[in-house]
């Protein structure tokens, strides 16, 4: 089974962030909201494993 | 020790400015801090005779620039004053993060065993310059002229003619190249109606140097919205002689002068240290800052190096560290160029490698930046959310960004490497600044980036299992001389079954055995070969030795090509 990745798994984080953060550039707080919400609609298609989200769901709750 | 803040230097009256005809001289360098220090120290041991002018008669005042990063340490070590420095500062490679009052992560940047100098020492600028400069005015081939500022330049096609004012009046100074290490604000720019442009920060830092008897330990302890200072971020850091650097962040709409009297910072510090503390105030100032750059490093007859060519936000300690290796960058081009054995567009080659520099050093203080002080509500609220997951989830620690700690710029598409032909693994890539490892000569250890010195480098590993070095000629003659045959004493120890056999003119043969980190650090292996540039950049390598590649690629990172 599948779990959820709670290492690094990516090669640069800083560069990432920086793209996060300059998606989300002049847009207002309500506009941020749908993009974030959009972003984890596509992500979680992507990862397609439902037990993985759900512990990723339940860490994001903590 | 001495007190080098209190220090004063003489004016004289040198001769030119008793003359009506200009002198000319090879190089004048604007600025006696420690970038224009360290350049002319290098030019100096180089045999370039060299004018230092600085527009005032004393060494930093106040601690400012106090992380001095290990390649700023190993350019120190190759100019002969890194021990002094290691010495007197405080050495240090682990870092702690907390968010609120919870400590979420601790990080070591020098992870890995086998190098001669810490990730970091912390020492006030003051002790730096001052160290630099006890050597700079034993230097026989360096004239340093206090008092003396650029008032005007007039960039020529073969030369830079520079009025300075002294107490003594203006007068002229004729020189080949003005190398202009003169601050963030630098005179000489604006004497040329050039710009620095980027982007300026809007907040406000209080930094307060206290003096202290304090049991934490020597580490760098970063908060990120301590219940002491809440909403801000805090930063708390070892310096020599028991002064303890805090850096406060106070948000845009703080009033500097408000901020900066200590009956307004005790409340601050005490907060942090407890009601009963006891210190005393060394140094007090609240700044703003920005990350900008230089279009271009060069300007016909005229160089930038340090400050007055990029600024960055002081997150991640790039300033002094990313202007001490301009200079290292540049002075052996400089004295090639100077002496005939490389043509003047060399010179290029610094702008164009310390501006990709200054790009990398400026994009990831500006991204430590956009983490500490987050622009816009969404990103606080990304900013926040990785410190919540931080403790529990690693990946989350590796996007925290307190400061990415300066590393030296690796130089991938300069025009002075050799590219690749052969298969290698591993970080050693041309352009890459060597990486230092042990090497042992009999019991003794010593360490690699000690015998590299200041000349192009050609290091061997040969049929017989062993490796031998050699010190190429100045570059005019585009070849390699002197080459010393291997030996075939190689030994089988503990850290391998090669042996390092280095060469130097007039010197003699020295053999040593390589580490196994210096073997692993370079993917070495029988008849690998790595040239290395005079800054003791990788500037080529091979599997096999190829006496006719090695000057070709010497060619081309002297532009001899």
């Amino acid at each position: 089974m599948t779990t959820l990745n709670i290492e690094p798994n990516m090669k640069n984080f800083d560069a990432f962030y920086e793209a996060l953060i300059e998606t989300h550039r002049d847009l207002s707080p309500e506009q941020s909201h749908q993009v974030n919400a959009k972003l984890v609609l596509l992500l979680a298609n992507h990862i397609g494993d439902l037990e993985v989200l759900k512990d990723a769901m339940q860490r994001a709750l903590k | 020790m001495m007190d080098y803040q209190a220090r004063r230097f003489e004016y004289s009256r040198r001769t030119e400015q008793k003359s009506t005809e200009p002198t000319s001289t090879p190089v004048v360098i604007v600025g006696a801090g420690p970038v224009g220090m360290t350049l002319a120290l290098d030019l100096a041991q180089q045999g370039v005779r060299v004018v230092l002018l600085d527009d005032d008669d004393k060494l930093s005042a106040g601690s400012r620039a106090i992380c001095f990063a290990k390649r700023t340490l190993e350019v120190f070590d190759r100019l002969g004053v890194g021990d002094t420095m290691v010495a007197k500062g405080v050495s240090w490679n682990v870092g702690k993060v907390f968010a609120k009052d919870d400590h979420v992560y601790t990080f070591n940047l020098l992870a890995e065993e086998g190098h001669r100098r810490p990730a970091f020492i912390n020492l006030q600028q003051y002790y730096v310059e001052g160290f630099l400069c006890d050597v700079v005015l034993q230097q026989p081939n360096i004239d340093v002229r206090w008092k003396h500022k650029v008032i005007a330049v007039d960039n020529r096609p073969d030369s830079a003619i520079l009025t300075v004012e002294s107490p003594d009046g203006n007068h002229t100074l004729v020189a080949d190249y003005v190398i202009a290490c003169d601050g963030s604000r630098s005179p000489v720019r604006k004497a040329l109606g050039l710009e620095s442009k980027g982007q300026t920060f809007r907040d406000r830092f209080l930094i307060a140097d206290v003096k202290m008897t304090a049991p934490f330990p020597t580490e760098r302890w970063f908060w990120f919205d301590p219940p002491f200072h809440p909403n801000q971020s805090v930063l708390l850091h070892k310096q020599p002689d028991n002064v303890w650097r805090i850096d406060f962040q106070l948000g845009w709409d703080a009033d500097p002068e408000e901020e900066k009297k200590p009956e307004r910072v005790r409340p601050r510090v005490q907060a942090l240290l407890g009601a009963d503390a006891e210190f005393d105030f060394e140094w007090i100032s609240v700044y703003t800052f920005a990350c900008m750059r230089m279009e271009k490093f060069r300007h016909g007859r005229v160089l930038f190096a340090g400050d007055s060519a990029h600024l960055v936000s002081p997150f991640g300690a790039r300033g002094a560290n990313s202007g001490i290796q301009d200079v290292d960058n540049l002075a052996w081009k400089l004295a090639l160029v100077l002496r005939g054995d490389a043509p003047d567009r060399l010179l290029d080659t610094y702008a164009s490698e310390r501006e990709f520099a200054a790009d990398e050093n400026i994009l990831n203080s500006t991204r430590s930046t956009d983490f500490i002080t987050p622009k816009s509500e969404v990103s606080k609220l990304f900013r926040d959310a990785v410190l919540a997951l931080a403790k529990d989830h690693p990946f989350a620690r590796r996007i925290v960004n307190s400061g990415r700690l300066s590393l030296p710029a690796t130089l991938h598409d300069s025009p002075l490497n050799t590219p690749d032909t052969d298969e290698f693994l591993g970080a050693m890539v041309p352009g890459a600044p060597a990486s230092d490892a042990p090497v042992f000569a009999n019991s003794e250890q010593l360490w690699f980036l000690s015998l590299l010195g200041s000349d192009f480098v050609v290091v061997r590993i040969s049929q017989t299992a062993s490796l031998s070095f050699e010190l190429s000629p100045p570059a005019g003659e585009g070849g390699v001389r002197g080459i010393v045959e291997a030996s075939d004493n190689a030994t089988l120890t503990a850290n391998g079954p090669l042996t390092l056999t280095l060469s130097r003119k007039g010197r003699g043969d020295r053999t040593v055995t390589p580490s196994i980190e210096w073997i692993q650090r370079y993917d070495a292996r029988p008849g690998t070969t790595y040239l290395f540039r005079p800054d003791q950049h990788v500037c080529a390598r091979w599997r096999q030795y190829d006496e006719a590649a090695i000057k070709n690629a010497i060619a081309r990172a002297t532009c001899n090509d």
